[in-house]
């Protein structure tokens, strides 16, 4: 396939740097969920 | 139906309370990942390369296989403006509604949409250089306006870091996000001013020889990464709710704290004050 | 002077007192702004003719970066003395209190580029082939970088972590203010044949655009400054 390396580049950067940010996404709800009481995690109320 | 009603079941749905996941997530999340699969399968195999043959001379011309680098270079791109569209509706409607609801959504667009208009640059970039023989181009009118719009992504997300107050922060950075949305389409009316020839425009969806295969896999991955963006939004969105609760949580724990230590402090300072007044005979 | 200009001039006529007491912006930043012409001149090692051609880009970066100093300036007498609050108590409306700033701001941007034009006509040899386009892009643009400028000088008040967000904030912002001035100084300095006076109309443009929204917006801004 002509110009492979261009397409493994943008090709993998692309979906790296998606599943490395959904990554740091799922950490970062870990940690804060772990530190809210358990009633107020989800948005709940309508009142904005 | 009602937004807000809406809104409460999208957020509610299924119990999960640890970390942002739900029954939702899930199921959208597994729905990426084999769309995903099918989008390579099409990039990668099922589509041709782009190569077209002279007549006369009988030289093949075209991107050959640098083409399959627009199934994902389109789809960010698409997502980018989709995201700067969510942040500047949602500061649009913190300046009119007051909505806590549409400041988180328009953080978490904004974070994603950074995330994704770099994606569009590199992208870009990386099938620029063997196509038009250059990483950048000066003057190019979609590349300058993808680039400021990248700026002020970033400096909108830096500027709501430098407020803790949520209501302040909210208006703020609403006026910020909006005069750098109002000032996208005067950068890219200026450029396409200041040079009238792009290279984007030699090299447009027309001239490829658009097969319905490939039409179909630009559309295809299009709303791949869509759903991926929701996807990512969602979680992003429940994070910056999480963060909202954590810091006002801690406030309602301490003001509980403060009045539980309040009868305390109403007794001694009963008992200091009747002792520094002169004897009037009451028992204390 | 009508009454509406009489508020507008008090609130400029009292930011440039205390620039004609203080002398800031002119031993700070005008000198700020001829060392960015000469370190341009150092840095690039270019030979006169291509320092010529390059002025109008030079001449407005020096001017873009001065600019933010001159802001920062401005909204700095304000909080240094808790001065916003005194503002918002005089009564005036937001758009005017926006207006004098604006207009401080301007006047001061136009005598630092004053001196950055004497500065390039002696370091880079440039020459004014049609002075009337160069003036009239110069007060353009430089209503568009005054308003646009005191208005995201406000919302980067603040101590501390806010101090260093105004350039990132502003300069994005005034990316199409710096593409059209350096083409309208390209034709104005004869460096490039392009048609100066439409670029000049652009500014004009910006100007209206940038004045009109920070009008609107200043009040809300100032509330929490």
């Amino acid at each position: 396939m002509t110009h492979l390396g261009y397409l493994i580049a943008g090709w993998g950067i692309s979906l790296g740097a998606i599943a490395l940010y959904a990554g740091s996404l799922m950490r970062r709800s870990k940690v804060l969920s772990a530190r809210v009481p358990v009633e107020r995690r989800r948005w709940i109320s309508t009142d904005d | 139906m009602p937004l807000a009603t809406v809104r409460t079941r999208v957020e509610a749905a299924a119990p999960d309370l640890h970390g942002t996941g739900s029954r939702a997530t899930r199921i959208l999340g597994a729905a990426c990942l084999v769309g995903m699969a099918t989008l390579l399968m099409l990039a990668f195999w099922l589509t041709n390369p782009d190569e077209r043959v002279d007549e006369e001379t009988n030289i093949v011309t075209g991107q050959f296989d640098a083409v399959r680098l627009l199934y994902v270079h389109f789809p960010v791109a698409i997502v980018t403006y989709t995201a700067f569209l969510v942040t500047a509706a949602g500061c649009i409607m913190v300046l009119w509604k007051n909505s806590t609801w549409w400041d988180n959504t328009a953080a978490a667009s904004a974070e994603v949409g950074v995330l994704f208009c770099g994606l569009t640059l590199v992208t870009g970039s990386i099938w620029g250089r063997p196509i038009w023989n250059t990483w950048w181009e000066w003057g190019d009118v979609r590349l300058m306006t993808t680039t400021i719009l990248f700026l002020i992504f970033v400096g909108y997300l830096a500027y709501r870091r430098t407020m803790t107050d949520p209501q302040i922060r909210a208006k703020r950075s609403a006026v910020v996000g909006l005069i750098g949305a109002i000032n996208i389409p005067i950068v890219y009316k200026s450029v396409e001013w200041w040079e009238n020839r792009t290279l984007h425009q030699q090299s447009t969806l027309a001239e490829l020889k658009v097969e319905d295969l490939t039409l179909f896999a630009m559309i295809f991955g299009m709303t791949v990464f869509l759903m991926i963006y929701v996807w990512l939004m969602v979680h992003r969105f429940r994070i910056g709710w999480l963060e909202h609760q954590a810091e006002t949580a801690g406030l309602a724990v301490a003001i509980a704290e403060r009045r539980a230590q309040a009868p305390d402090d109403i007794r001694n300072a009963v008992t200091d004050t009747r002792s520094s007044l002169p004897d009037s005979g009451v028992d204390t | 002077m009508d009454p509406i200009m009489r508020e507008i001039w008090a609130v400029a006529r009292k930011d440039l007192l205390i620039e004609a007491r203080s002398k800031v912006v002119a031993t700070q930043v005008l000198p700020f702004a001829l060392v960015i012409l000469i370190l341009f001149g150092l840095a690039l090692d270019a030979d006169r003719s291509t320092l010529r051609s390059f002025t109008p880009g030079l001449f407005w970066v020096a001017t873009l970066f001065a600019g933010i100093l001159a802001i920062q300036r401005s909204v700095s007498v304000e909080t240094s003395s808790a001065a916003f609050e005194a503002l918002r108590l005089s009564g005036a409306p937001g758009w005017k209190l926006f207006a004098g700033k604006a207009l401080a701001v301007a006047l001061q941007l136009l005598a630092i580029e004053a001196v950055l034009g004497l500065g390039v006509v002696v370091l880079y040899r440039a020459s004014f082939a049609d002075p009337v386009l160069v003036v009239t892009a110069a007060l353009a643009a430089t209503v568009a970088i005054a308003s646009a400028g005191s208005l995201y000088g406000v919302l980067a008040v603040g101590m501390g972590v806010r101090d260093t967000i105004l350039p990132m904030l502003l300069l994005p912002v005034l990316a199409p203010v710096l593409v059209a001035a350096t083409r309208a100084f390209d034709d104005g300095l004869g460096t490039t044949a392009v048609n100066g006076w439409s670029w000049c109309a652009l500014l004009a443009f910006f100007a209206v655009i940038y004045g009109t929204v920070g009008a609107l917006a200043y009040a809300v801004v100032i509330e929490d400054a």
